[in-house]
């Protein structure tokens, strides 16, 4: 039952597929390790899908698949129909850091992904886009701001921004807010995930916290490593818009314990 | 806290004062610091040479220094030998310089961006900059002649390679996220180089080119010192061979200001260029 298509739950999006994985399987030549085998995976439009596992389940080697920065050793990587085979730009990523350049002001690193793919004539016009963006992450104001005067979470509500710029089809996240004090970090998903509605984007999260994957998706990928593969697919079937406050209902903790539960039995192994 | 001490009465609506010792020699404002130790190091001079310590020959007084100093600064700003003398210093140090950059930095970009550069250049490159660079100043001489060619020659000779490890340095900067985030955007490698790489760089670019300038002074006098010619270096050897110490004093000093002036201008052009980058030289940095 690998597969994220389990959306029998009320109040989840049903969209179209965007994103498909099938049979997907990675082994690095160098070492013979197998990273990854059989995954096979469907991400449809407007979903919020969270993958969780211990290190070595595979997790970055996946997204790195998605992202179009490595190639699988088997399988087929299928983005909005076609074959993803590097770099695309209807993929936007986010890292761990919010990897600004500080000899750009805010609005220049927002509009950056389209100066490097369109050139600079392209860049400049963008920069309306990147001020509504902004606007919409709440950094109205900062748009000629260096990054060494942005805090943490304004650093990375600019590098949301630089990741939406291009409409990308899927947004891949990778641990984004991990380097953020839990205040701002609670916030941020908050503000993800108001983002992600308005947007009515798909995204692809890795995350440590199994709270922050309860709160934020629809479907968990629950990972088991040597080698990494899907153990299972968790849906959660807590209504939306979440708030902070459904962290204490039941229904939350029960999931959080059979996902934790999953984990263990992971290590175990 | 060694330094911090509270104070301790506990008395009912009392505010809570701390006593904060500063110490002294932190707190010195950097005038009077700089003025001190100039003082210092002048009245030991002239304590060394009027208690006949030193010889005269071999130590001037300082005030024999500054009666030279100011002798040579008129011959300098009335357009005398001297002023020619350092005008042609100058011109090797600038040439020098230029060539320095254009090289250095052609090879660090190959040494620090190419596979090829790091396996196949690096390691000779190192092997070049173990060896005392000085010693080639005869060669120099002998390829380029008398002129300003030889003593340019060895003063980018020697100013090339900070230049090269500085640029070399700065291109492996960049952080693994910076490089990810680059790949994804799907930037050619031409693109990630300049728009992030060299960018990112700058910095450890600029420390090179900062020891280059110091190099490139020492080359150029080295080079006139070992191969003739109407620079200052010339004066300086002349001046020595006639046991004209307060001579070669002052025109020691007045080259150090041309120093300092091509390393304040990098400095300048850092702060300007690379203006989010702070540098820290001390913990009590003004």
């Amino acid at each position: 039952m690998n597969t994220a298509l389990a959306n029998e739950y009320s109040g989840a999006p049903h969209g179209a597929p965007v994103y498909e994985l099938t049979n997907v399987s990675k082994t690095y030549a160098r070492n013979k390790v197998v990273a990854l085998t059989e995954v096979t995976l469907t991400l449809c439009k407007g979903s919020f899908t969270s993958v969780i596992g211990s290190s070595g389940c595979g997790k970055s080697t996946l997204l790195k698949i998605m992202a179009g920065l490595i190639p699988p050793t088997k399988g087929r990587v299928v983005l909005q129909g076609r074959p993803v085979t590097g770099p695309r730009r209807d993929i936007g990523m986010m890292f761990q850091q919010a990897t600004l350049f500080p000899w750009k002001t805010a609005v220049e690193n927002i509009v950056l992904p389209i100066e490097i793919r369109d050139g600079a004539a392209a860049a400049k016009k963008a920069l309306d886009k990147a001020h509504e963006l902004m606007e919409i992450v709440g950094l109205k104001g900062f748009e000629n701001v260096y990054p060494n005067e942005l805090s943490g979470g304004m650093a990375q509500r600019t590098s949301i921004c630089r990741m939406l710029i291009t409409e990308p089809a899927v947004l891949l996240l990778d641990e984004p807010f991990s380097a953020l004090d839990e205040l701002s970090r609670d916030m941020m998903n908050m503000e993800l995930q108001r983002i992600c509605r308005e947007q009515n984007a798909t995204a692809f999260l890795v995350t440590h916290s199994i709270q922050e994957a309860v709160i934020l998706s629809d479907d968990i990928i629950v990972m088991k490593p040597r080698p990494g593969r899907i153990a299972e697919v968790v849906p959660v079937d807590l209504p939306r818009p979440r708030t902070l406050d459904m962290m204490t209902t039941p229904k939350f903790g029960a999931i959080v314990d059979h996902i934790r539960g999953l984990l263990d039995k992971g290590e175990d192994m | 806290m060694s330094d911090v001490q509270a104070n301790s009465s506990a008395d009912a609506g009392q505010d809570t004062v701390w006593v904060q010792e500063i110490s002294l020699i932190d707190s010195i404002p950097r005038w009077i610091a700089m003025t001190f130790v100039f003082v210092v190091f002048v009245g030991t001079w002239q304590l060394t040479t009027s208690l006949g310590l030193v010889s005269p020959i071999i130590l001037p007084t300082p005030m024999e220094t500054l009666k030279d100093m100011i002798f040579v600064g008129q011959n300098l700003l009335t357009g005398g030998y001297m002023l020619l003398a350092l005008w042609i210093t100058m011109k090797e140090v600038i040439y020098g310089f230029a060539l320095a950059i254009a090289i250095g930095f052609s090879l660090g970009v190959l040494v620090g961006e190419t596979a090829f550069g790091e396996k196949a250049v690096m390691p000779y490159l190192v092997a070049i900059d173990t060896m005392p660079k000085v010693a080639f100043a005869p060669l120099f001489v002998a390829w380029l002649g008398f002129g300003i060619e030889s003593k340019v020659a060895l003063a980018a000779f020697i100013a090339t390679f900070p230049i090269v490890v500085g640029t070399a340095a700065g291109l492996h900067a960049a952080d693994e996220n910076a490089r990810m985030l680059f790949k994804t955007m799907g930037a050619t490698r031409m693109q990630t180089l300049i728009k992030m790489k060299l960018p990112t760089g700058l910095p450890q670019i600029f420390t090179g080119l900062k020891i280059g300038a110091v190099g490139v002074m020492a080359g150029a006098i080295t080079g006139e010192f070992l191969g003739g010619g109407r620079g200052f270096g010339e004066l300086i050897r002349v001046a020595a061979s006639q046991l004209n110490t307060p001579r070669v004093f002052s025109l020691i000093l007045y080259l150090s200001l041309v120093g300092l002036a091509l390393y304040v201008l990098v400095q300048w052009t850092q702060r300007k260029v690379v203006f989010w980058h702070k540098e820290r030289v001390g913990a009590h940095d003004a």
